[in-house]
């Protein structure tokens, strides 16, 4: 942390935000500075608090989907995965081999693009202003895959409980295959970009350093705690999706300040891109959603000849799917850590509560510790690295 | 997670430190959830994450389920988590509504009596017109990830922590009048006036 030596001044109490550029979203911080160094600070949220977790009150299982994905806006299928896996862990659906792996290719793309936005918006704010635009070429050619295959850019509702909406359109494969082969590479510009850059290097190495076992009493996970030397990833730990049949490292890092976040996250990206290759290379054959009509909509060619079919498409399209009372937590990891979703279950075709124990509001507690004591600028550097992304936090 | 049989056990060893504490166990969906007595939130959570053996020292997540109309209907869930052994365990305590009868109106009544949780960090257990608040202990002297999670509780639930260093409200503003996720509450439930703006920047 950066040596906070100069003379005594008095202590001034400073509002940044809600609305600032390097807020990265709608987050205000209350600072009491003395000259130039952090003495307290206090993040004060809600700014872009939607009442989600209440309007999902109101809507049948397969309407929720659409609301959850828009909490964290960068990492929607994360978003829809938790809430699908916890309605399937409800009703107790296996999904089909095919749907685990096309989910978890999905998955790995989603962190791959929301560490690309990551990198590009904080990287502007440590004066790199060209990261930004090699950034988002990268994360538009993602957008470019999931159009491909969902038909939206963001917010695609892909995830459907059981499974996926749709099989990859043809043409997908050999665009994906491109990416795979070009985005290691792309990660290494990054890294010629910013790993020798002396601005970029004073600006991050030993700043933001908070103990491990801090980290762990105030609930951090994610690159956060992997960076300061844990190697705690539920993709190892639990058993979901197509994970345990996958090959990669989990990159850790060794003094836990910025400089180590940020080569964390940029060796997240190509074990991502490795487990979208071998996903690829191992995608089952076979149907992609489940085949039990009590939750999952039958096929659309079957409805112009099958009375039941169409007897189970106006069910679950009207009132939806009910689901026997009981309670489910399910956490992922997320680019950002833990990503729980709690859906409380009453026998209606509603859920009584859906809850999402999201990564950036728990970590955004640590900021205080990352920050108190170091410079202003090293402050705004740290909040990058902690990676809020306030749709989250605030739901 | 502990299989059905490993959570008797821990249930067998709180009950041999803590006679009472433990008022029931659940296995569903293979997840375990042990339901407590809600004074001896801190005793349970606290041998957890202590007593030799256990080591369920990392709190996931805290969140509230309403369960109406059952009752008691607050349910305070700690999700815990054993990062040696990696098994969730899930703590729940059941909390009586503080004042049943007004309770139709579930917070929601009009007047205009502020939350009195101040910043001093020990709220009268009363909201707006009166209303008794259901409380518990705070437990972010055992976990301080807990911190904003309890506001966040006490925000949506109006459930009082007690001990929690500052408990206000965290997403909504400061003036609103009601806890907008109990069951209770409609959805549409407030009219969008955007009555702060106009009171304070004209």
């Amino acid at each position: 942390m950066a040596e906070a030596t100069e003379s005594r001044t008095e202590v001034m109490t400073v509002n940044i935000g809600p609305h600032h550029p390097a807020t990265h979203g709608v987050l205000r911080l209350v600072v009491d500075l003395e000259g130039e160094v952090v003495r307290e600070l206090k993040p004060v949220i809600g700014y872009v608090h939607t009442g989600i977790e209440k309007s999902c009150e109101d809507k049948s299982y397969w309407k929720v989907i659409p609301f959850v994905e828009r909490m964290d806006y960068v990492s929607y299928f994360f978003q829809m995965e938790a809430f699908c896996g916890a309605v399937e862990r409800l009703v107790e659906l296996e999904i089909p081999p095919r749907a685990r792996y096309l989910r978890t290719i999905f998955l790995e793309l989603n962190r791959i693009h929301s560490h690309l936005v990551w990198l590009g918006t904080t990287a502007l704010d440590l004066g790199a202003i060209s990261m930004l635009w090699y950034c988002f070429r990268e994360r538009d050619k993602i957008l470019d895959l999931f159009e491909m295959a969902t038909g939206q850019r963001m917010h695609t509702r892909y995830f459907q409980v059981g499974g996926v909406i749709e099989d990859l359109p043809l043409g997908f494969e050999a665009k994906l295959r491109d990416f795979v082969a070009d985005m290691p590479v792309r990660v290494g510009q990054y890294e010629d970009l910013l790993d020798r850059n002396e601005i970029f290097l004073s600006r991050t190495k030993g700043v933001g350093i908070v103990p491990r076992e801090r980290l762990l009493e105030l609930g951090v996970t994610g690159p956060l705690l992997r960076a300061a030397g844990e190697p705690w990833d539920l993709r190892k730990t639990f058993d979901y999706l197509a994970y345990p049949e996958m090959d990669f490292k989990v990159p850790v890092g060794t003094v836990g300040d910025n400089y180590d976040r940020y080569r964390v996250r940029l060796a997240e990206m190509v074990e991502s891109t490795r487990i979208v290759e071998q996903a690829l290379d191992g995608l089952p054959e076979g149907p992609f959603i489940a085949d039990d009509r009590k939750y999952v909509l039958p096929p659309r060619s079957e409805l112009p000849t099958s009375m039941e079919a169409l007897i189970h498409h106006f069910k679950l399209v009207t009132e939806g799917y009910r689901v026997a009372p009981g309670e489910v937590y399910y956490a992922i990891e997320g680019p950002r850590g833990e990503l729980g979703c709690f859906v409380l279950a009453d026998g209606s075709a509603k859920p009584a509560r859906v809850h999402y124990r999201d990564p950036s509001f728990v970590n955004l507690q640590a900021f205080r510790d990352m920050s108190v004591g170091g410079y202003v600028a090293d402050m705004i550097a740290s909040l990058g690295m902690l990676d809020p992304i306030l749709g989250g936090v605030d739901r | 997670m502990p299989d059905a049989l490993g959570l008797e056990l821990i249930r067998g060893e709180i009950e041999q430190d803590h006679p009472g504490a433990v008022l029931d166990t659940g296995f569903d969906r293979g997840q375990a959830s042990l339901v407590i007595d809600p004074a001896q939130v801190l005793a349970v959570l606290g041998w957890l994450r202590d007593a030799p053996g256990q080591g369920y020292r990392f709190l996931s997540s805290l969140h509230v389920a309403d369960y109406l109309p059952a009752q008691p209907r607050f349910g305070i869930h700690y999700e815990l988590l054993n990062r040696d052994r990696v098994e969730r365990l899930r703590v729940k305590a059941i909390l009586e509504d503080a004042s049943p009868a007004g309770g139709a109106a579930g917070g929601t009544a009009p007047e205009e009596a502020l939350a009195t949780a101040g910043g001093g960090g020990s709220p009268a257990a009363t909201g707006p017109a009166g209303q008794r608040l259901p409380e518990i202990d705070s437990c972010v002297s055992l976990f301080p990830t807990a911190e904003f999670q309890e506001r966040e509780a006490y925000d949506f639930f109006g459930i009082v922590f007690r001990g929690h260093p500052d408990l206000t409200r965290i997403l909504l503003p400061d003036d609103y009048v009601g806890w907008p996720l109990r069951r209770d509450f409609p959805v549409g439930g407030e009219p969008v006036t955007f009555t702060y703006n106009e009171r304070n920047y004209g």
